[in-house]
């Protein structure tokens, strides 16, 4: 049983323009076993939010906690949250040219676990995994993202989240760019990585579509750097008949 | 010293330079001599010296005889000589001629050149190896003549270490229908000087493949030229360097397309680590009119571990033909790709261990291609030393 726990959360990123806020006071709970969506418009700051989670460098945060079952992640490094058991699947998973797939793969996950999985479980497990996933067994060979398919680099990253079974998952907008056999095939990886772990998901996306694979428990309206609303999911049938317009006020209305 | 019109010590040489010197119009124009008198001693400023620290290497350029060696060893496959040949025997083979002042003195003072021939219809199937070490005393000027015979194919390697001053000449002539790998590591101590013109001359429709790995000296430099006695040759020139503060690593290529119908490929990949360190790469193809069918690519990366290092990378294509298959090049010079390493690290991986993965990657491309499998992974395991090196 896990809790990811974030409170009063700000963060700035610099800018050419200068430096800018762009989570203004986030407030979210996540525990095992539960499914929260974000969803909202774009520039919303939902990306901010995961990848503040994770550390990238490019974000700096003024204020607030993080923790996980009480252990302050915003002190630890980049790797470190990963072997804690935070996981970032990617909106953009970056190229690494001349590293394969399956070499990746065995050294992440050896440094999850702190020692090297073994040799024949391992390489079952990993061919489980990828035809689950509907990947082609010569996938492993390939270079990290290098010339992948957006649909690809989905699965890609769903495949990592399967083997290297994180407590707590950000899926980071998992479902843009796929078609619907794709979007079917990736949340039924979440799904089965939910079953077979008990994670708990953090599922950012600005459409609803996914929602139709992958229920969520919660959904929290994300508008402008904070949380607007939140509910079941019936929030989300509701975004989906009304979009966020009744969210976006213009400055002169509000 | 006025604020307003600051003096710069380069300001005047360069105005100097300027006006006296007039650039070549073709690559072809460069001056190849078997005479010394034909090279002035260089000042730095000339097209061919201009990023090398010449005022490091003033022995180099001294038209005298010094009578040193290098320490040798080999490994010779049943079948493989080596022998010796006078120097005016080898001029009249009709080899390439040297091409700057330290090749010239070189070849003019070796006191005759090393031949490790391949006879023809040989496959060996092992590498002959050659190991050169260090001799710190005096500068040495080495000879080299590689022949393999037609239908032949062989894999040299010459292994450099130990601390020297070691001026080369090397020439490769690849006999027609020959498959020929030379691989020349340069593995030398930091206090070691290497000059060095190598020359592959590929015959009609053979294959020569020229590798360079250069990871230790404190001024390495290595021109290598190719040129095509008849149609259907090919050539691929592959290198890896890795230099460190101090280091100064330079590669030079110049194919020269004369006869039709023949490819180059050129892949040099380079990473610096530590303040000074320096890397030079430099490619020159040229195409001449009579080249028809020539399809020939160059492409160069420098990897830029840390500040204060410096790339260059110089590449440069003449066509004088339009009836080519293609020709191309490419060159890119980038820091650390941090996006990278927040991806890896984004998975667990510790930062060291995550660089290691990108720069490995890095060089994976053309590491794999060297296709000699101990050069490989001797390779592998010296740029792993190099990088924890950097990291402690």
């Amino acid at each position: 049983m896990s809790t990811l726990e974030i409170k009063d959360l700000h963060v700035t990123v610099d800018t050419d323009q200068g430096t800018k806020e762009i989570l203004r006071g986030v407030t979210l709970t996540i525990e095992s076993g539960q499914t929260h969506a974000i969803m909202g418009p774009n520039g919303s700051g939902k990306s901010t939010l995961a990848y503040s989670i994770a550390g990238h460098p490019k974000y700096t945060i003024t204020s607030g906690t993080v923790t996980l079952d009480g252990e302050d992640v915003l002190a630890m490094k980049v790797d470190e949250r990963a072997r804690a058991g935070l996981f970032l699947a990617m909106q953009y998973p970056v190229e690494v040219p001349g590293v394969t797939v399956s070499n990746f793969l065995r050294t992440a996950k050896t440094a999850v676990t702190g020692e090297a999985p073994k040799l024949r479980t391992w390489v079952k497990d990993v061919k489980e995994a990828m035809g689950n996933l509907r990947m082609d067994p010569v996938f492993a060979e390939r270079n990290v993202n290098e010339g992948f398919s957006g649909g690809e680099k989905k699965r890609h990253e769903i495949l990592q989240m399967e083997l290297l079974q994180p407590k707590i998952a950000i899926l980071d907008e998992t479902d843009s760019g796929l078609d619907v056999d794709a979007l079917r095939v990736v949340s039924e990886g979440v799904n089965r990585a939910k079953e077979t772990t008990g994670a708990g998901v953090l599922l950012i996306t600005h459409y609803t579509r996914i929602l139709r694979y992958i229920k969520p428990d919660f959904v929290h309206v994300f508008v402008d750097g904070r949380i607007a609303e939140e509910g079941g999911s019936e929030l989300a049938d509701r975004l989906e008949a009304e979009g966020y317009d009744r969210f976006l006020t213009t400055p002169a209305e509000a | 010293m006025s604020l307003l019109t600051p003096q710069r010590p380069a300001d005047g040489a360069h105005t100097d330079s300027a006006a006296t010197m007039v650039p070549d119009q073709s690559r072809a124009e460069r001056t190849s001599s078997f005479d010394v008198s034909a090279f002035p001693v260089p000042a730095g400023r000339e097209e061919e010296w201009r990023f090398t620290p010449v005022d490091r290497l003033g022995r180099f350029f001294r038209d005298e005889a010094t009578g040193a060696c290098l320490d040798w060893s080999q490994d010779l496959p049943a079948g493989v000589t080596l022998t010796t040949m006078p120097v005016q025997e080898w001029r009249d083979l009709g080899v390439p001629q040297p091409q700057d002042r330290a090749a010239v003195v070189a070849a003019e003072h070796s006191g005759g050149v090393a031949v490790v021939d391949v006879p023809a219809d040989t496959e060996l199937s092992e590498p002959v190896r050659i190991r050169l070490s260090g001799a710190p005393e005096q500068l040495v000027h080495g000879h080299l003549l590689v022949r393999v015979g037609r239908f032949s194919r062989a894999t040299v390697v010459l292994e450099h270490s130990g601390v020297a001053d070691y001026s080369e000449m090397l020439t490769v002539l690849a006999g027609d229908g020959s498959d020929v790998t030379l691989v020349s590591v340069q593995e030398w101590d930091d206090r070691s000087h290497h000059l060095a013109q190598h020359d592959v001359v590929v015959g009609r429709d053979a294959s020569a493949r020229h590798i360079a790995v250069t990871l230790g000296g404190g001024v390495v430099r290595l021109n290598t030229n190719t040129s095509y006695t008849g149609p259907g040759g090919s050539f691929e020139g592959l290198g890896v360097y890795f230099a460190d503060a101090g280091q100064h690593l330079e590669h030079r290529l110049f194919v020269d397309h004369e006869a039709p119908h023949c490819r180059s490929n050129v892949e040099y990949k380079g990473a610096l680590q530590g303040d000074t360190a320096r890397t030079v790469w430099v490619g020159d193809v040229l195409i001449r009119a009579s080249a028809e069918g020539t399809d020939t690519y160059e492409l160069n990366r420098n990897l830029i571990l840390t500040d204060g290092a410096r790339a260059d990378s110089v590449p440069n294509l003449e066509i004088e033909t339009g009836e080519i298959e293609g020709a191309g090049h490419a060159s890119a010079t980038g820091r650390f790709d941090d996006e990278q390493l927040f991806y890896l690290m984004a998975r667990g991986i510790p930062e060291d261990e995550a660089r290691r993965l990108v720069v490995r990657g890095f060089f994976a491309s053309v590491v794999a291609r060297i296709g000699v499998p101990e050069v490989q992974e001797h390779l592998m395991e010296a740029i792993e030393r190099e990088l924890s090196a950097g990291v402690a």
